[in-house]
C-alpha cells in the first residue's frame, strides 16, 4: 500500500529550482531510497517531507495525512535526521535523547527503557554519558539517529546518513536499518553512494538537477540495459572529435547500444553490450578496420550509475566532484535559517 | 502559536524540558552567570566610593549614595539578563538545533518562549537576591516583605517585557553578531537614560524627559521606593516632567508595556514558529 504520495512537487529558492515537479509513491514497510548527486535536491525534498520547508507547488500526504495542511499530525509520525548533525556540544548523549523524549511526550516509564534499548543497538555505551561536543562524525551520527527512532517514528526520514562514516559506524547503522525495516518501519534514505542505496533499498528513485531521472527496484533498473556496461579508451587522453568517429563506428554494431562519451574521463566511450561473446572480437576487427587501437576497455555488470550515466552523460562521481567547492553552503544555511 | 488540541501535560513536559536544557548550560558554563553578580557589586562598590563624600543630602530621602543605586543595578542585572535572551536562540537557529525542536511534535511552540521566561526569570531573581544581600551587608538596608513582593513583580513584568523582545530578536536579526551587537548598543545608554545612576531632578531637561519614559526607569523606581520603611504603593515614585507617578503607576505601566510587547511580537514569533 502507498503510505507516502508525493505529488507535483516544486521548490525554488530565487532562481535556482530545487524540485521540479516531483511525483513519488512510497510504500508502508519498504526502504526507498533516493539517489542524486550533490545539489540534485534531497535535502530539500526531505526536508519538505519533514514539514521544515513548504513547497511551492504540489502535495505529499503520509497515511492519508496532508504535510502542508497538518505538519503536527505529521511530526508525530516521522522522525527525521537531518543531513547537518545538530547536537547540543554541552549536553551528554543520555541528557540529549532524555530531552528529546520529553519533546516527543514519551512518558517517564517508557522514556528509560526507550533510551536503554537504543543505546545497545547502536552500541554507545561506552560513550553516552560524554558530552557531545566530543564526539567524533561517527558517534554523532549513531546518537542522532537514536533521537529520531525515540519514539518509534512510523517513517523514518535519512538524510545522507552514512557519508563520510568510519566503517564501524556505518555498519552499525545498516545493521539496525535492516532490523527497523523488518519490523515494518517505512524507510526513506537518501545518498550519493550506490552500494549504499543498491544494498539497502526495495525501491530506488535516482534524481538529478531537481528531476527524477527513474525509479524502480534496482535491481530491475540494472536489468533494463540487458548486458554488460563496457568502458572503452582508443588513447588515454582522447578528444571529443575522435570519440565521435569511434561512436559512429559502434554505432553500427549489432548489440552495442546507449553508447554515451565522457567527458570528463579522457572522453572515453560507454557502452552496453549484449551477453555474446563474439561481439568484443568483432568490435575489436571493426576498430582496427578504421585504424583505432585499443588503449584500454573494460567490462562489468550494469550498477545503477550506468542508469544515471544514461540520462546525464556523467558519472554519479563526476558530478559529485563537480559540484564540491561549487555550493556557498553558508549562504545557504543562512537562508534556510529558520 | 497554533492553539490546537491543547494538551497541557505535554506543553508542561516540553517546557520543562527546554527549561532544564537552559539550566545544564548554565550549571556547566556558569561563567556569565557570576560575571552577572560580580558587575553590579563591583559597580555598587566603586560609584558609592566615588559619591562618598558628596553632600549629606544630595539626594533625596536616602541617605547614601549605595543606598540609591541599589535598585537601579538590581534592575539593570535582570534587563541585562533578559536583554541577553535570545542568544541561546539564536544560537540554536545557526547552529540547526532549532530544527529538532521545529519537527518535534510540541503541544505548542509557545514552550519554546516560555522555557526562556522562566530560566530568565529564575535567573534574575538569583542575582537580584545576590545583589540585595551583597548590599544589605554593605549597610545600605534590606525591604521588608511587601518591598519584596514588589521587587518581585516588578522585576518579573520588566523581564517579560525584554525577553520577548530579545527572542524577537533573535528571530528577526541575520545572526548572533548582529544580536551582540544590537544588545551592545542598547544596554549602556538605556541604563544612563533612566533613574538608575541619577535622579530626574540631576538631569538637563532633554535627558529628564527621555528618562521619564524609559520602561527601566518604571522599573526602578518602585523599587527604589520599597527599600523605605514606610513602603506604600501610593508613594511618590518619579517626579516626571509630565507629573507625579506613584510607585503604582509606575508598575501599571511597566505592565501596559509588557502587554503591548507581547500583542505586537505575537504574529511575528507566529510567523517564525509554524
Ligand atoms: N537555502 C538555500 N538557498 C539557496 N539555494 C539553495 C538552498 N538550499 C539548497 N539550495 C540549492 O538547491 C539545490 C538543491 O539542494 P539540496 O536539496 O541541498 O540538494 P542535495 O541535498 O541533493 O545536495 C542546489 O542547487 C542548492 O544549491
Ligand atoms: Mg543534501
Amino acid at each position: 500500500m502507498n503510505q507516502i504520495k508525493i505529488q507535483n512537487l516544486s521548490k525554488d529558492y530565487f532562481d535556482v529550482k530545487a524540485l521540479k515537479k516531483i511525483n513519488i509513491n512510497i510504500t508502508e514497510g519498504s526502504l526507498f531510497g533516493i539517489l542524486g548527486p550533490n545539489g540534485a535536491g534531497k535535502t530539500t525534498l526531505l526536508r519538505t517531507l519533514a514539514t521544515l520547508i513548504s513547497p511551492d507547488e504540489g502535495t505529499i500526504k503520509i497515511n492519508n495525512i496532508d504535510v502542508i495542511k497538518e505538519p503536527r499530525k505529521i511530526r508525530e509520525l516521522i522522525g527525521y535526521v537531518a543531513q547537518e548533525i545538530a547536537l547540543d556540544k554541552i549536553l551528554t548523549g543520555r541528557e540529549l535523547l532524555d530531552f528529546q523524549a520529553d519533546l516527543y511526550h514519551i512518558d517517564q516509564s517508557n522514556k528509560l527503557e526507550r533510551i536503554e534499548l537504543l543505546i545497545n543497538q547502536l552500541d554507545m555505551q561506552n560513550w553516552i554519558d560524554r558530552k557531545c561536543g566530543t564526539y567524533s562524525g561517527g558517534m554523532k551520527r549513531r546518537i542522532d539517529l537514536a533521537a529520531g527512532l525515540l519514539h518509534l517514528p512510523k517513517v523514518l526520514i535519512l538524510d545522507e546518513p552514512t557519508v563520510g562514516l568510519d566503517i564501524e559506524s556505518r555498519n552499525i547503522i545498516w545493521g539496525l536499518l535492516n532490523d527497523l525495516k523488518k519490523d515494518g518501519m517505512t524507510i526513506i534514505l537518501s545518498s550519493h553512494y550506490l552500494d549504499e542505496i543498491d544494498k539497502l533499498a526495495d525501491t530506488v528513485v535516482i534524481i538529478n538537477d531537481g528531476k527524477i531521472i527513474d525509479q524502480g527496484n534496482p535491481t530491475q533498473l540494472k536489468n533494463k540495459f540487458g548486458g554488460d556496461r563496457i568502458i572503452l579508451k582508443v588513447r588515454e587522453f582522447s578528444d571529443s572529435l575522435e570519440s565521435e568517429k569511434v561512436k559512429k563506428i559502434l554505432e553500427k554494431i549489432d548489440g552495442i547500444s546507449q553508447i554515451v562519451i565522457n567527458a570528463s574521463q579522457g572522453y572515453s566511450l560507454n557502452f552496453i553490450a549484449d551477453r555474446d561473446k563474439d561481439l568484443i572480437t568483432k568490435l575489436k576487427v571493426e576498430l582496427a578496420f578504421s585504424k583505432f587501437k585499443i588503449f584500454s576497455l573494460s567490462q562489468s555488470q550494469p550498477s545503477l550509475d550506468d542508469v544515471y550515466l544514461q540520462a546525464t552523460g556523467k558519472t554519479l562521481q563526476d558530478a559529485e566532484l563537480y559540484m564540491t567547492g561549487k555550493r556557498d553552503l553558508k549562504k545557504e544555511s543562512k537562508q534556510s535559517m529558520r | 502559536m497554533e492553539i490546537q488540541q491543547y494538551n497541557f501535560i505535554f506543553l508542561y513536559q516540553e517546557t520543562a524540558a527546554l527549561t532544564k536544557r537552559l539550566f545544564i548550560q548554565l550549571k556547566r558554563r556558569p561563567s556569565t552567570f557570576f560575571a552577572g553578580i560580580l558587575q553590579p557589586i563591583i559597580w555598587l562598590f566603586l560609584f558609592g566610593a566615588l559619591f562618598a563624600n558628596a553632600p549629606k543630602d544630595f539626594l533625596p530621602g536616602v541617605d547614601s549614595y549605595g543606598n540609591f543605586l541599589g535598585a537601579g543595578l538590581i534592575v539593570f542585572t535582570a534587563f541585562s539578563g533578559a536583554l541577553n535572551s535570545g542568544l541561546p536562540l539564536m544560537f540554536d537557529r545557526e547552529f540547526g538545533f532549532l530544527n529538532r525542536l521545529l519537527v518535534a511534535p510540541l503541544a505548542s511552540r509557545l514552550s519554546i518562549v516560555l522555557s526562556s521566561f522562566f530560566y530568565i526569570t529564575i535567573l534574575s531573581f538569583v542575582q537580584s537576591l545576590a545583589i540585595m544581600f551583597i548590599s544589605f551587608l554593605l549597610g545600605y538596608g534590606f525591604p521588608n516583605i511587601y518591598g519584596l513582593g514588589v521587587v518581585f513583580a516588578t522585576l518579573i513584568l520588566l523581564v517579560l517585557f525584554v525577553t520577548s523582545i530579545s527572542l524577537c530578536l533573535a528571530f528577526v536579526l541575520p545572526g548572533h553578531i548582529e544580536l551582540i551587537a544590537l544588545i551592545f548598543v542598547v544596554n549602556l545608554p538605556l541604563l544612563f537614560a533612566s533613574t538608575a545612576l541619577a535622579p530626574i531632578s540631576f538631569m538637563p531637561s532633554w535627558l529628564g524627559w527621555l528618562a521619564s519614559f524609559n520602561p527601566l526607569t518604571f522599573a526602578i523606581e518602585p523599587i527604589r521606593i520599597a527599600y523605605s520603611s514606610n513602603f506604600n504603593l501610593d508613594l511618590i515614585a518619579l517626579n516626571a516632567p509630565y507629573g507625579d507617578l506613584t510607585c503604582r503607576n509606575c508598575i501599571s505601566l511597566l505592565f501596559l508595556l509588557t502587554i503591548l510587547s507581547l500583542v505586537i511580537i505575537r504574529p511575528l514569533l507566529n510567523k517564525k514558529l509554524t
